[in-house]
């Protein structure tokens, strides 16, 4: 058996230890380690951002990267983002808006999305529409996607308490 | 006050699941002791295998299986055909593993069992597999030629050929004014659904029961294939559907790994798990779409059509799947389209090669078929001076002329009649809201160094799917609360709440009340599946229907209780009311709680809840309009799309937002196949296209806004809630509309597209080549 390495992060503030090969990516190391199974896997190769979280609060492809460069990293997935029952602006925007049919891609786009409104927290149409266009959807047609980024951007996504990307 | 749940935009009550990360796809069910799964895939389209050796593969740590064909042995069935069955289809099923000789990229070999998906995939590496190269054969017409045989023991390549004939087209075509003859051709693209294919197979050898997640689509169905190819009772096996990656005609059919994952399961007494990876996916799960067609039409000089001949290729690749000969023979079916045409013969070729077998993707053949006939009519349009608006009115078949018998236009099947249309009022509409008398005058026109074009689609699809029944159980429970157990399955339309608000309306109770259960074969011992457009159609008039007769048996109760005749009695708002009065005589939970005390206040049977199953052997028929503006840079080849609207009459709507819902996503998801995708086969017939870089998806910025109407004219005859299918009429007219589009903007370079997809480098090709 190959040897494994320690690996030490938080992941929506809650501190872990694990060993894990040097091939474990991220993603299978959230999904199969931790059991957070909400980041998905739609290509395995870095195109279609399902798998996308928030390393150190960039929204990056969890399936590109090793759980062993993460190490000391602070990592939000889309588990984090509602506070007990009380749904994040942007989930509830999502359901407003009618943004996701069968929900796989859901989380990634979130997690883009948040990391997108902080940078830019009164974004135009087309903005949105940019921030997103790394995220393959195969239902809704995205229209409804950028039309919740907007609704989560004009109810104040950003000004929640608390801070999703550093923890 | 009637309730009226039917026909609100009601917000999705699964989504809390799926935004909150709490939803169960395949790949996220462990279970104890779980096993995982890999598959070796041939990299070579045509060769002889030699030998397979898997002994090393089987000595790595961590690996504790590795099958081939030879383990399965005589229990070994081909994948059986579900549909379609035209002769001759039946000598080119696939086998479960490939023994002696592969026939296509991607085809199964081997499986590998281990302790990780990691250990699984490394064992792969040591299988060795010897193979002797063969000439492979990748198109129809060199493969008609039958120089180089994808399954010698046939004999040929064409596996099957079917005729339709309606009216007397030869004598049609003699007197005709006008003839014009096409060849046209749509690629090869597929659905890819987000979530890649997955199952997990639990078998639990004490009990002699297999439960297997990840199923979908076809839950009884393939239940009952496998129990046979197990030797189990078809009961002992529980098919569960959990949360799904979208499904859009690839997912759920039957293919190799759904036998392969129970059968290892079975054989070891341990949890399975195979999650699929996407260049598996874009090899081995189902490719659609590659038609052709040579097209003869036939008018009067003033416009009107008269008779239609065609012959249909299906590139079926190289086994027949599932569907068996449903794409060709499909695209085949609506070839008429809304128009009156009385003279109709088609000839549909199903030819074999070496590329990924051929099943459904979304408005299988209607999406071709529209193309072929929407590019023609506007060609005829040009030839006899008319507009192509004007050519379409003029032959549409009228509201007074509807139900229209077109024929038998479907192997084995009832005549194909259209139930329900106003196909003048949708035109007129759709031109209406696009502004299409104002945008038209920017047809052909050169503007800041892009040509501008107008184009219109008709299509009819229908709808309701060909399988003949659905059932659901309504069951009255303490609280109250209602549980709805549906037949179907869901690929992430939104049943739970659209099934809520029918049983909501017609049981007579809130929605808040209501669950809804799905995917899983113990709910309703007997169903067919979520494809097609039936949903709503099939199992939503299920519900209707078993919420109807629950309501009759608790006001039959109520009226024993209450001393009154059940006629005097209705139920609403949750509550049993005199007729005409405001005070609720009964309560439910009353009701629930005598019912379930007593047997004697339940009369018949004490449970309170009623099955019922909806029966049809016709299909409705949605129909709408596509309209599109492009903007085509000459140098580039790249089509803008300015404005895209899609009209569809869907007979009855029940949930708006999930209608509009379903006609954007459909219409970007048809766009991006238009524009977009191709599964491209190079040298050696390597599928080129294994990856998202090189199969590029429509992604936000390659997408204009959608708009979408929806009408409720002529709701269907065909069943008690008027409703018709609306899963695919975004997708249907998309390659039409944006091929004629297209053609109107380079028309002054002679352009005419003949052929999708509309991709940069062929739309650079068509103005390169222009005469």
């Amino acid at each position: 058996m190959s040897v494994k390495h320690t690996v030490r992060l938080t992941v929506n503030q809650k501190p872990y230890e694990k060993l894990v090969e040097a091939r474990t990516t991220l993603a299978d190391f959230l999904r199969n380690e931790l059991e957070l199974t909400g980041t998905h896997l739609g290509c395995e190769h870095g195109v279609c951002g399902a798998c996308t979280v928030l390393l150190n609060g960039d929204a990056v492809r969890s399936c590109l990267l090793l759980a062993v460069q993460a190490n000391g990293a602070e990592i939000s997935t889309v588990e984090g983002l509602a506070q007990g029952e009380e749904l994040h602006p942007l989930q509830k925007a999502f359901q407003d808006q009618h943004a996701l049919q069968c929900g796989f891609c859901t989380p990634g786009f979130l997690m883009t999305a948040v990391a997108f409104l902080k940078s830019t927290p009164k974004p135009t149409d087309a903005e949105a529409r940019e921030a997103i266009s790394g995220n393959i959807c195969r239902c809704t047609g995205y229209q409804p996607i950028v039309q919740a980024i907007l609704q989560a951007a004009r109810e104040g996504a950003v000004e929640q308490k608390r801070n999703f990307s550093a923890g | 006050m009637a309730q009226t749940y039917i026909g609100a935009p009601i917000k999705r009550r699964e989504d809390i699941r799926f935004v909150t990360g709490r939803g169960t796809y395949t790949d996220d069910i462990k279970l104890p002791r779980m096993l995982h799964a890999a598959i070796l895939r041939s990299p070579r389209a045509h060769a002889r295998i030699r030998s397979i050796d898997t002994a090393k593969a089987e000595a790595l740590p961590g690996v504790v299986w590795v099958f081939t064909l030879r383990d399965i042995g005589e229990a070994a069935v081909p994948v059986p055909m579900r549909m379609y069955k035209i002769a001759g289809l039946e000598r080119y099923l696939q086998p479960l593993l490939a023994q002696n000789k592969v026939r296509y990229m991607g085809e199964p070999i081997a499986v590998a069992i281990a302790e990780s998906r990691y250990l699984a995939e490394d064992a792969l590496d040591a299988v060795e597999v010897q193979y002797e190269d063969l000439p492979e054969v990748l198109e129809v017409a060199a493969a008609l030629r039958d120089d180089v045989l994808v399954h010698e023991e046939a004999g040929t390549n064409l596996a099957a050929v079917h005729e339709i004939k309606i009216g007397d087209a030869a004598g049609a075509f003699a007197q005709a004014d006008y003839t014009r003859r096409e060849m046209f051709r749509v690629h090869r693209h597929t659905g890819n659904p987000m979530e890649t294919r997955g199952l997990v197979a639990d078998f639990d050898p004490g009990k002699r029961e297999l439960t297997v997640y990840g199923m979908t689509k076809l839950l009884h169905y393939n239940r009952q294939v496998i129990a046979a190819f197990l030797k189990l009772p078809e009961h002992n096996l529980h098919f569960i559907e959990n949360d799904i990656g979208g499904g859009f005609g690839i997912r759920g059919e039957l293919y190799p790994e759904d036998f392969l994952i129970p059968f290892a399961s079975v054989r070891l007494g341990r949890p399975v798990k195979w999650i699929e990876d996407r260049r598996e996916h874009l090899m081995a799960a189902n490719h659609s779409r590659e038609v052709s067609c040579e097209i003869e039409i036939a008018a009067r000089r003033d416009g009107t059509l008269l008779a239609l001949r065609a012959k249909i290729y299906g590139n079926m690749g190289a086994y027949i799947r599932t569907h068996g000969g449903l794409v060709p023979c499909s695209t085949a079916a609506l070839l008429p389209g809304p128009y009156r045409i009385r003279h109709y013969e088609c000839k549909i070729h199903c030819v074999v090669t070496n590329k990924t077998g051929m099943g459904t993707y979304r408005a299988p053949g209607r999406y071709e078929s529209c193309f072929f006939r929407e590019r023609l009519l506007d060609m005829v349009a040009a030839d006899l001076n008319l507009d192509p608006v004007e050519l379409r009115r003029k032959n549409l078949i009228q509201p007074e002329e509807i139900p229209y018998e077109i024929g038998i236009t479907r192997p084995g099947a009832n005549p194909t009649v259209l139930d329900s249309a106003n196909f003048p009022s949708a035109l007129d509409r759709g031109l209406r809201e696009f502004g299409y008398e104002e945008l038209k005058t920017f047809q052909g026109r050169l503007m800041n160094g892009r040509y501008h074009g107008i184009g219109v689609a008709y299509f009819v699809k229908n709808t309701g799917g060909l399988e003949p029944y659905e059932g659901a159980r309504v069951a009255l429970g303490d609280g109250p609360t209602v549980a709805v157990y549906l037949s179907i399955n869901v690929l992430g339309q939104g049943h739970e709440t659209a099934m809520a608000q029918i049983c909501g309306d017609s049981l007579g109770v809130p929605m808040e009340w209501i669950s809804v259960f799905h995917g899983n074969t113990d709910l309703v011992p007997f169903g067919w599946g979520t494809f097609a457009s039936r949903g709503t159609v099939m199992c939503g008039n299920a519900v209707h229907l078993a919420a109807l007769q629950l309501k009759q048996k608790l006001l039959t109760i109520a009226g024993e209780r209450l001393s009154r005749d059940p006629a005097e009695l209705e139920l609403r708002e949750g509550a049993v009311y005199q007729k005409d009065s405001q005070t609720p005589a009964l309560d439910l939970k009353d009701l629930v709680s005598h019912a379930r005390e007593s047997i004697r206040q339940t009369p018949g049977q004490p449970a309170l809840e009623e099955t019922a199953y909806f029966t049809s052997n016709q299909l409705t028929h949605s129909y709408g309009v596509h309209l599109a503006h492009v903007a085509v840079e000459p140098e580039t080849g790249r089509v803008e799309i300015l404005k895209y609207l899609v009209v569809e009459d869907v007979g009855r709507c029940i949930n708006p937002l999930l209608v509009h819902g379903q006609a954007v996503g459909a219409a970007v998801q048809g766009i991006g196949g238009t524009l977009l995708e191709e599964l491209v086969y190079g040298e050696n017939g390597q599928l080129l296209t294994t990856t998202f870089r090189d199969y590029p998806l429509p992604s936000s910025t390659d997408v204009p806004p959608i708009e979408s109407l929806v009408l409720e004219e002529a709701p269907s005859p065909l069943n008690p809630l008027g409703v018709k299918g609306a899963g695919e009429g975004g997708i249907v007219g998309t390659g039409a509309v944006l091929a004629n589009a297209v053609s109107h903007a380079l028309s002054s370079l002679g352009v005419e597209v003949k052929e999708l997809p509309l991709s940069l480098d062929r739309v650079r090709a068509l103005i390169r080549s222009r005469p």
